[in-house]
């Protein structure tokens, strides 16, 4: 048996107990990358072997909660891929302004960047006083951090230039207040913003929603987590309701792809098709 | 080389890079059967046209890589900007945004490294010109599961920063201009 088999054992060893003692389910987590972070944490401190970690974690939940945040990190940025805020504002926001009142989901917000960056395009756009956006996390951490809404000042210059580029009407400051090495974001962004810990691996269905942003998070669920997440997705949408993933990541390599319709197929912006559709579709021959 | 059927080439590279790929993919058949994957530094905010320009001298298609999608024979892919790209064992990729390495994502340590676990002994790695040491690492963990190791010959190479750190693992099995390198991965099909 060669190490990548053994390893392999071993990863599953680990995410097997994770799930028994402590109910968080990275067994179908893209193990690629669950692998590659086990791998870090424990050479980091000084194990040699990853399931050396297992009775630790086991037995000691401090270090579990130190695995979890190693497993759950997110990069993310106001604005991130400017050009499909800029497609959303385009494809999306006609269809919004079509109904009395507008639930928005953004799934996997991490620190919420994104969040405000939506937030501040529906207020550019008229849409926001309609507007409520559930923004959800399984990481009570980042969690915090967004409902704070404070980042880092160096990031002022890469999220200003994403900022215009998605089409901004006015200017990225308007938004924030500087302070110290930070800055907070407008206090008004928040109003129709609720924070809440959700778990897209564990729990199932939130709310019935007119658009559902979940981008760069399922690229760390393997292809079975993937469907059944999108899955649930699917049945959280009204009619006609808008999903979007990450610029890499494709419904065409999952079972729901037929439930959908591309708005914007480069920007990965999907239109949930009248079940109508779906039945014609069965039918046509 | 040992007669060990070769299921990936995985390439590095870096500064230089379009130059040297180019030249080396002009050298493959059209049905050249070996999937070729690329990690390659760019930009993160490029628009990414890699592929595009890969495909005007390049008989075998030359994509992008996305999430999830399977490996197929007859295919040269390219990790995305600003992305890790990973190989599951059930021979698809995954990408992650974790934070860079060696100053780099996509980085080519993370994408070997993922690719050594994989194809273990049926893996071909190739570090190419470049102006940081990343892949040295990654060389030594396919050398470690069974794989074969070239490394461009940091005299011809734009930048020979990176085929040099490779080299100076200890952990290269061959060291070869890029017309050698076409005509190898040529003879291996």
């Amino acid at each position: 048996m060669n190490i990548s088999d053994i390893e392999n054992i071993e990863m599953n060893l680990l995410v097997d107990a994770i799930y028994h003692r402590y109910g968080y389910d990275f067994r179908n987590y893209a193990r690629a990358s669950v692998e590659r972070r086990a791998k870090q944490f424990a050479e980091k401190l000084g194990f040699e072997y990853i399931s050396e970690m297992i009775p630790k974690l086991i037995n000691d939940d401090k270090f579990f909660q130190k695995l979890v945040r190693e497993f759950s990190i997110t990069v993310t940025e106001h604005f991130r891929d400017p050009t499909f805020y800029k497609s959303l504002v385009e494809k999306v926001f006609p269809i919004l302004k079509t109904y009395p009142f507008i639930k928005i989901w953004h799934a996997g917000c991490a620190t919420g960047e994104e969040v405000y960056s939506l937030a501040i395009l529906l207020k550019e756009n008229g849409l926001y006083n309609k507007s409520t956006i559930f923004a959800t996390d399984f990481n009570d951490e980042a969690l915090e951090d967004a409902k704070q809404g404070i980042y880092a000042i160096e990031k002022i210059k890469q999220s200003t230039a994403n900022y215009q580029k998605a089409g901004g009407k006015k200017s990225f400051s308007n938004y924030y207040h500087a302070q110290y090495e930070s800055i907070l974001m407008d206090k008004s962004l928040k109003e129709n913003i609720t924070f809440a810990n959700h778990n897209l691996a564990t729990d199932g269905v939130f709310g019935e929603m007119h658009l559902i942003l979940c981008r760069n998070v399922m690229i760390y669920f393997d292809k079975v987590l993937q469907n059944k997440v999108i899955n649930n997705f699917t049945d959280s949408l009204v009619k006609s309701g808008v999903l979007c993933v990450g610029l890499h990541e494709s419904l065409l390599f999952v079972d729901a792809e037929k439930k959908y319709v591309p708005l914007a197929e480069k920007q990965r912006i999907y239109k949930k098709k009248f079940s109508s559709e779906i039945f014609q579709k069965f039918f046509k021959k | 080389m040992k007669n060990q059927e070769v299921k990936a080439i995985v390439i590095g590279v870096s500064a230089g890079g379009l130059k040297a790929l180019k030249e080396i993919f002009c050298g493959l058949p059209a049905k050249f059967s070996t999937p070729i994957i690329v990690t390659q530094h760019l930009y993160p905010h490029d628009v990414s046209n890699m592929s595009n320009l890969l495909n005007e001298t390049s008989l075998v298609k030359v994509i992008e890589a996305e999430d999830k999608m399977p490996i197929k024979e007859n295919h040269i892919y390219l990790a995305p900007p600003n992305y890790h790209l990973l190989i599951e064992r059930d021979y698809s990729f995954s990408l992650s945004t974790d934070e860079k390495v060696s100053f780099s994502r996509p980085s080519i340590d993370v994408m070997f490294e993922s690719a050594a676990y994989v194809y273990k002994d049926s893996l071909v790695a190739v570090i190419l010109t470049g102006a940081n040491g990343d892949g040295a690492k990654g060389i030594k963990t396919i050398k470690k599961l069974g794989g074969y190791c070239i490394a461009q010959n940091p005299k011809t190479a734009a930048y020979p920063t990176m085929p040099q750190f490779s080299i100076d693992t200890g952990d290269i099995d061959k060291i070869l201009t890029l017309k050698e390198i076409a005509s190898f991965l040529f003879f291996k099909k």
